[in-house]
């Protein structure tokens, strides 16, 4: 016998097993029939719970891209500013970033597929579940219970067949998205317990405080000059080290474009 | 014939075509019992990729029961090996 001939026999065997038990085989039918109007409601359940599991990823995400482009931004304006150990610091917390960002995309991926998976079998579910309702009336109304039972057999092992395979659908894709919940979990912690938060929370990280006492030095040095020179235009930020050139330079053919820029750039 | 594919649904194969699926069929089986991962990974896209495509899709509204049972695209070994022993087939 072969592989497949053995677990379908094995499937079916199962299958019947779970909705043999009615005294009147017409009660069989009923049975069957709550059965499965129950394993419609779990499949929409499933699609509905691999729906929030996958915008959960998704959410991540676009918080992790968004921590990611503000980084280059800093190690943009370091560089500017002549830091290149804050540029670097900046760019190896990226790449770290990065990393994470393709992992998730991936169960982003996954959970789109089983999502995609589990619609199809409620789909498929549902025209049967129809389909056996028709069967099962007409049965009803126009059979004596002993020659409805091939019948009722019929119906009922087709259907048990589509309820095994859509309650294996369910299974795997509940195992799936229990395995990526513990991961989306543990970066949800990860940015909770700072370590992430360092990279990337508001005004409050290390580079961008950095950066911000830098740029504020240097345009309160810029400030400065501008009054003492009257019209000066403020200066350039690295002549804003040497604070002594700015009285005595000449005011600067074209001023400086980003003399007066405070914050991070988006 | 009706194969059912777990996952996808059924699909109606004409004797025929079955000879070249048996042939399919036998490497992944020789898969299983060899336990080597990629062969069988290989073999098992190969089987269920031939009955996609000499196979047709199956009413979706029909109560027949298939005449063979084929594992889903993306199951391992193990999960096959589950499949074939006595538990973890039918939920619930």
């Amino acid at each position: 016998m072969s592989l497949w001939q053995r677990m379908t026999l094995i499937f079916r065997s199962k299958a019947n097993k779970a909705l043999d038990r009615a005294e009147d085989p017409r009660e069989t039918l009923d049975y069957s029939y709550n059965r499965q109007v129950e394993l419609l409601t779990k499949v929409r359940r499933g699609v509905a719970d691999v729906a929030t599991s996958r915008k959960r990823v998704e959410l991540q995400v676009n918080q992790l891209e968004q921590q990611s482009t503000k980084l280059q931004g800093q190690a943009q304006k370091a560089i500017e500013m002549g830091r290149e150990d804050l540029a670097r610091e900046a760019l190896t917390r990226k790449s770290g970033l990065t990393s994470q960002i393709g992992d998730l995309k991936a169960q982003q991926a996954q959970l789109q597929g089983e999502e995609e998976k589990l619609t199809l079998a409620q789909r498929r579910l549902q025209a049967k579940v129809e389909s056996f309702r028709t069967r099962k009336e007409t049965i009803k109304a126009t059979y004596t219970a002993a020659e409805a039972q091939t019948r009722i057999n019929e119906a009922v092992s087709g259907i048990g067949e589509e309820m095994g395979d859509v309650g294996l659908a369910i299974q795997r894709a509940e195992d799936k998205t229990a395995q990526m919940q513990a991961r989306a979990g543990a970066i949800d912690e990860l940015i909770a317990s700072g370590a992430l938060e360092d990279v990337t929370a508001a005004p409050g990280d290390d580079i961008t405080r950095e950066l911000d006492a830098m740029s504020s030095t240097s345009d309160v040095e810029a400030e400065m000059a501008r009054l003492k020179g009257g019209s000066t235009p403020p200066q350039a930020i690295e002549s804003a080290e040497d604070g002594g050139d700015i009285l005595e330079s000449e005011p600067v053919s074209e001023p400086a474009a980003d003399g007066n820029e405070g914050g991070a750039r988006p | 014939m009706i194969v059912r594919i777990l996952g996808e649904g059924q699909f109606d194969v004409s004797d025929t075509d079955m000879d070249g699926l048996n042939e399919l069929d036998a490497a992944v089986e020789r898969a299983v019992d060899s336990s080597d991962v990629e062969v069988f990974t290989a073999a098992l896209t190969a089987l269920l990729d031939g009955v996609r495509s000499v196979g047709v899709a199956h009413d979706v509204d029909s109560l027949d029961e298939s005449d063979l049972i084929l594992p889903p695209s993306d199951a391992s070994l193990d999960e096959v090996r589950q499949l074939l022993g006595d538990d973890g087939l039918i939920p619930g």
